[in-house]
């Protein structure tokens, strides 16, 4: 019994396993440079991007292993859209902010159109985006890059959260925000646990959840610890966590998320049971250009410019963090926390190889594999399940 | 005495957790039809992969003699050069292939770089006529019913030089009279001197072509009946089967009859891709509460077209005529307004159209009907659970837990999920499509305990089916379709196998 608890917690948590290891393996071959405060601060600036394509990306892969290509290229456009409406034309940032997610929810719709009431394939449909796109920036730059931004437009991204209390070299409030948020999750478990019990349904054996407590809790802290050892709680962080939680929920909790996974599961058994398939093949590439939207507003605030050339590659990022975090190629399975642990683990190995100074071909090189290796390994180890 | 062609000897085949066979032993006799009978997950298909090589040796325990000599096969291919051909339930044809590329899949004639062709479409040609298939070799598989791909698969089998013929039900996807043709061949090849085993639920069809059969539950053998020493009527079949004498396959009901529910008039729909094709030509029909209708009929008369196309027109297009619920009439455009106006259509193919097989039984069960454990699009888990569980004890599911997936259960079992799903959906009429396929009979007799308690809650039941028993035990009025049209009515009190029989070919005759 004991026997059997453990190697299906080693499988339900492969990739966390993985993430501590080549985290670890970092650390020791950079000399514990990899976990320096401004080191962890860069992971998430740098990172930031994959945290929010991934996110729309998962709702297009659960329909079916559906991707969209065309991310990297959208956005380019909304940044490029954005950086002339701010900086040439003097618009007020919080308007341009409104107008970029529009443009966004625009895009999307468009492409959604066609694959979702036309019924092209994703894959067409989003590879002539991906050039449609990419050309469009390159007419509304007109060649050029567009910087600076406006002051009162990067603050909302590059700043970080005043520390109420004046900490001397430790910022506070970024620590007391890492304990509330233990508490919370401490607090959620044990409350299901609670509520499970008194209804009679089976929980996990205790010991299960005292350890991921104890583990998640554990990272929670070390994290926050590190970035108040910089500057404080980054608002980007605040930006992610603020998307993961609504899309964590949206998913996991809501009719709109059954839908999505129930579409990937068996499409035709959802359209019998009066589930509007149409809607929500829209609905998830028509989301997918607002986060792009998203990600193009973290993208030029972060380069402080936009070009031309901006969000190159964005959509391998952001599918490669999806199957990474074990989504399934086929639709129908895959979760928010898994993406947060692929994105983390794209992350951690990009930064881990930058600062060791490997040559950015060989980076690819590995990246590659790692996309290879962990759907090699998902795929088989759902064979020997059966 | 006949040479013993194949003895399979204590067979013991374990999976982690589960012996699936637990000393079997099997003798086929050369030149005779064996059958293999048993309710579902007693162990039959584990048993032929154990002898087609797809568990290979070693795995298992006991010995498997062929022809005088201990196999030991690894493969499939292995058991194929002997001639031991195994053709399963789920065809396995390559839709967009011809029936010569079919046939010689995997076997391709002529050298590695250059297949012959006119050898591979002439020898399959030769085996086409064997089994009385008149279709050209190179007509794509896609372009022929389900009939003829069965009969291809068989050819198919012929052209591996099949010595030992191995059916897996091979008539679960067939109407009666190709049925009856494809036994009439086995009957055919029998004199020509092939051994074959079949594995089946059917048991007429036992009785009509099998010359012994073995009984096989719970993984073990119970007995093998001998044509020229015992009766092979279907109580003593059921008897060895379930291990006690069902004396009523059907549960009786006493039927009250109240106002019609459901009534369609002049429906037309045409083909979904060959729009001037009429799949369904000017019915009407009704339904009244308390009431179980039959649709009997061949297999492509349009009967699953029509519940469909009632069914918030999920199949067909250009569809005409009017629909009455409880009098009045409604236009139903989508699958949502139909399961609104208190609709349900179970689907024949519950694996294909019905389920999610990598979901668990609670995702399945609440689907059709999110609304009811949900407030404001956000999902009430506590609720769906209750609901969930409600439903597995009232069907009686056998399964670990609500949580366990779909695709894990038996097709019974499956069965079951799918009923629950749509009942929780609170319809008012349910259309069953084909509600008892591929299930062994003691399911079928509980799923049948579930439509007389639906119709005793004032339900009405529409219930189409190829079997002619079960539409003959189970309604209280028949319709039979055929081509599209309504070829009868009958009340189900005068109807018999034979009237219904000769309805169709009437019709089809155009008297």
């Amino acid at each position: 019994m004991e026997k059997v608890s453990i190697s299906s917690l080693l499988k339900k948590y492969t990739m966390v396993i993985v993430l501590v290891i080549v985290t670890l393996f970092f650390t020791w071959q950079t000399g514990g440079r990899m976990l320096l405060p401004q080191n962890i601060n860069n992971l998430i600036a740098q990172n930031a991007y994959v945290f929010v394509l991934a996110t729309g990306m998962l709702l297009c892969i659960l329909t079916g292993g559906n991707i969209d290509l065309s991310v990297g290229s959208v956005v380019c456009i909304v940044g490029a859209v954005g950086a002339t409406l701010m900086v040439n034309k003097g618009i007020n940032p919080f308007l341009a902010i409104l107008l970029m997610l529009g443009a966004g929810v625009l895009i999307g719709s468009w492409q959604a159109f066609w694959i979702a009431y036309r019924r092209i394939p994703p894959f067409i449909v989003t590879l002539a985006g991906m050039l449609m796109f990419r050309g469009l920036s390159n007419i509304v730059l007109d060649g050029f890059t567009i910087a600076p931004m406006p002051d009162g437009y990067l603050m909302l991204f590059n700043n970080y959260i005043v520390d109420f209390f004046h900490g001397e070299g430790l910022n506070i409030t970024c620590i007391l925000a890492g304990v509330i948020a233990v508490v919370i999750f401490v607090g959620l478990v044990f409350k299901g646990r609670i509520s499970k019990t008194k209804k009679g349904y089976a929980v996990d054996p205790l010991a299960n959840d005292v350890i991921k407590c104890t583990v998640i809790s554990v990272v929670i802290l070390a994290f926050m610890w590190r970035l108040a050892q910089y500057k404080g709680i980054p608002n980007i962080l605040l930006w992610i966590i603020a998307i993961i939680l609504i899309y964590w929920y949206l998913t996991s909790k809501t009719t709109v998320g059954r839908h999505l996974y129930a579409i990937g599961g068996n499409e035709k058994a959802a359209a019998l049971s009066g589930i509007n398939t149409n809607r929500v093949y829209f609905m998830a590439y028509a989301n997918m250009g607002l986060l792009a939207a998203v990600a193009a507003m973290m993208t030029i605030a972060r380069l402080n410019s936009a070009n031309p050339t901006a969000g190159d590659g964005y959509e391998m990022d952001a599918i490669g963090a999806c199957f990474i975090g074990g989504a399934s190629a086929y639709g129908g399975s895959g979760t928010i926390p898994g993406v947060i642990i692929g994105a983390t683990l794209m992350g951690v190995i990009n930064l881990g190889m930058s600062i060791m100074g490997v040559d950015a071909n060989w980076q690819k090189v590995v990246k590659g594999a790692v996309l290879l290796a962990a759907v090699i390994f998902d795929v088989e180890s759902k064979k020997r399940s059966k | 005495m006949a040479k013993i062609l194949l003895e399979m000897k204590d067979i013991i085949k374990t999976f982690p957790g589960v012996k699936a066979l637990d000393h079997v032993n099997l003798q086929v006799e050369e030149g005779e039809i064996h059958a293999l009978v048993g309710e579902n997950g007693a162990g039959k298909s584990t048993l032929m992969n154990v002898l087609s090589g797809v568990y290979c040796y070693g795995t298992y325990e006991g010995d498997i003699i062929y022809n005088g000599e201990i196999c030991k096969f690894s493969k499939i291919k292995d058991s194929e050069e002997k001639g031991i051909v195994i053709i399963h339930q789920e065809l396995a044809l390559v839709p967009e292939m011809t029936i010569g590329e079919n046939m010689y899949l995997g076997n391709e004639q002529g050298s590695p770089m250059a297949i012959d062709w006119d050898k591979t479409y002439g020898e399959s040609d030769k085996y086409l006529r064997k089994v009385g298939l008149m279709e050209s070799s190179r007509t794509l598989i896609k372009d022929i019913g389900v009939g003829k791909q069965q009969l291809v698969e068989i050819a198919k089998a012929l052209a591996k030089n099949a010595k030992l013929l191995i059916l897996d039900e091979p008539t679960s996807s067939l109407n009666e009279s190709d049925s009856q043709a494809l036994l009439d061949l086995m009957l055919e090849f029998k004199k020509q001197g092939m051994t074959m085993i079949i594995i089946t639920h059917k048991l007429n069809e036992v009785a009509y072509v099998a010359d012994k059969i073995t009984v096989i539950r719970d993984g073990s053998t119970i007995e093998t009946l001998d044509k020229k020493k015992d009766a092979f009527t279907e109580d003593r079949i059921i008897q060895g089967m379930v291990g006690r004498e069902l004396t009523n396959r059907f549960p009786s009901r006493e039927p009250e009859v109240g106002d019609t529910a459901l009534e369609v008039k002049d429906w037309t729909v045409h083909h979904q891709i060959y729009s001037d094709r009429k799949v369904v030509d000017h019915v009407s029909l009704y339904v009244k509460k308390g009431e179980v209708l039959g649709i009997s009929g061949l297999m492509g008369a349009g009967r699953t077209e029509l519940a469909m196309s009632i069914f918030g027109g999920s199949y067909g297009r250009d569809i005409s005529g009017q629909l009455f619920i409880d009098g009045e009439e409604v236009k139903l455009a989508s699958v949502k307004e139909a399961i609104a106006h208190k609709i349900a259509y179970v689907t024949e193919d519950r694996k294909g159209n019905g389920l999610i097989l990598s979901n668990p039984i609670r995702v399945n069960t609440t689907l059709a009907n999110l609304k009811d454990v949900s407030s404001h699009g956000v999902i009430d888990r506590d609720k769906e659970v209750a609901v969930a569980e409600e439903y597995r004890q009232k069907l009686k599911t056998k399964c670990p837990s609500i949580e366990q997936n779909v695709g894990n259960l038996s097709g019974g079992n499956q069965q079951k999920v799918l009923l629950a799903k749509w009942m929780y959906a609170g319809p008012d009429v349910l259309i069953l499509d084909e509600p008892t396929r591929g299930i062994d009979v003691g399911a079928k007799y509980e799923i049948y305990c579930i439509i007389n308690d639906l119709v005793a809650n004032g339900k009405s039941v529409i219930m189409i089916s190829s079997e002619l028993p079960e539409v003959l035990g189970m309604s209280d009025r028949i319709y039979i379709m055929n081509e599209g049209k309504i070829a009868g009515e009958m009340d189900a009190k005068e109807a018999s196998q034979e009237k219904i029989m000769s309805c169709i070919l009437k019709s089809s005759k155009g008297e």
